[in-house]
């Protein structure tokens, strides 16, 4: 468990300390947020190759679906807008931790991969509704993009809801 | 004469019921259901609008009714039974509510 909530705070530094240094552009957080969104997606992925829970399984189908719906959305309006999603030091760490974390996870079965999935995705979505909040959306200059980004908060919230309360019923 | 005064009852309700039953909208977005219809019956129909990005369901937790709204998509459903029907969104269960269908 402490594991989870390290993972989830060298996250939130990674997504804020762009803030605070310089904030980030638009293409940047579009690549933040798509990736974000890609990391979530396989998460799901390797949810559903491992485990048997049919509650868990269910989330992550919701998971998957969701988070492609979202990125189609994206991809739709970065080329719309003719903007190049820019990588930035923020993803790059983002997808690094979801690399750590799925290898951490390949490794368990059972009621302990579900447990452990779940509360990466509690801490992930933690995490990444911090940033939209605080961060991605204050930031973006896009009317549209910064529209988007809020559709994702309130689902992203629903999500992180949905996870605590199965973290609960899993106990 | 008297079987034929009763047709034209019965002919006269059948006309008379689906005039009478009302179609309701409830609109999907951002997450949320939208405000729920009061006055319904048997009978009524509600449409469930999903206006929101992702898909969602509307489903009874009585199962008498269970749509899948892909985004943009709405549909239709008719009330079969009174009484009060809890609802929810399968993919997203922190979105319910709760339908109060009164008797026709």
């Amino acid at each position: 468990m402490k594991t989870m909530f390290a993972l989830g705070a060298i996250a939130a530094l990674a997504i804020a300390a762009p803030a605070a240094a310089q904030a980030p552009t638009d293409p940047q957080i579009a690549h933040i947020a798509y990736t974000a969104g890609q990391i979530d997606v396989e998460a799901g992925r390797q949810a559903l190759r491992i485990s048997h829970n049919q509650a868990v399984r269910a989330f992550a189908e919701t998971m998957v679906r969701d988070h492609e719906a979202v990125n189609r959305q994206a991809l739709a309006l970065v080329q719309r807008l003719h903007v190049t999603p820019e990588a930035n030091a923020t993803s790059t760490a983002l997808t690094a931790q979801a690399a750590a974390a799925r290898d951490r996870l390949s490794h368990l079965t059972g009621a302990a991969f579900d447990r452990a999935y779940v509360a990466n995705e509690i801490a992930f979505h933690r995490t990444v509704n911090g940033a939209l909040r605080d961060t991605l959306i204050p930031n973006a200059h896009n009317a549209e993009l910064k529209s988007l980004l809020e559709s994702g908060l309130a689902l992203f919230t629903e999500h992180q809801t949905h996870a605590e309360h199965m973290a609960q019923a899993l106990r | 004469m008297r079987r034929a005064a009763l047709a034209v009852a019965l002919v006269a309700l059948a006309a008379a019921s689906p005039a009478l039953a009302a179609d309701h909208v409830v609109v999907l977005s951002n997450m949320r259901f939208g405000a729920l219809p009061a006055n319904l019956r048997v009978g009524d129909t509600i449409t469930w609008e999903n206006r929101d990005i992702v898909a969602h369901t509307a489903s009874a937790r009585d199962r008498s009714f269970d749509v899948t709204l892909q985004p943009h998509q709405a549909r239709r459903i008719t009330l079969r039974h009174a009484g009060p029907v809890a609802f929810y969104c399968r993919y997203h269960p922190a979105m319910q509510g709760e339908l109060r269908v009164a008797a026709r």
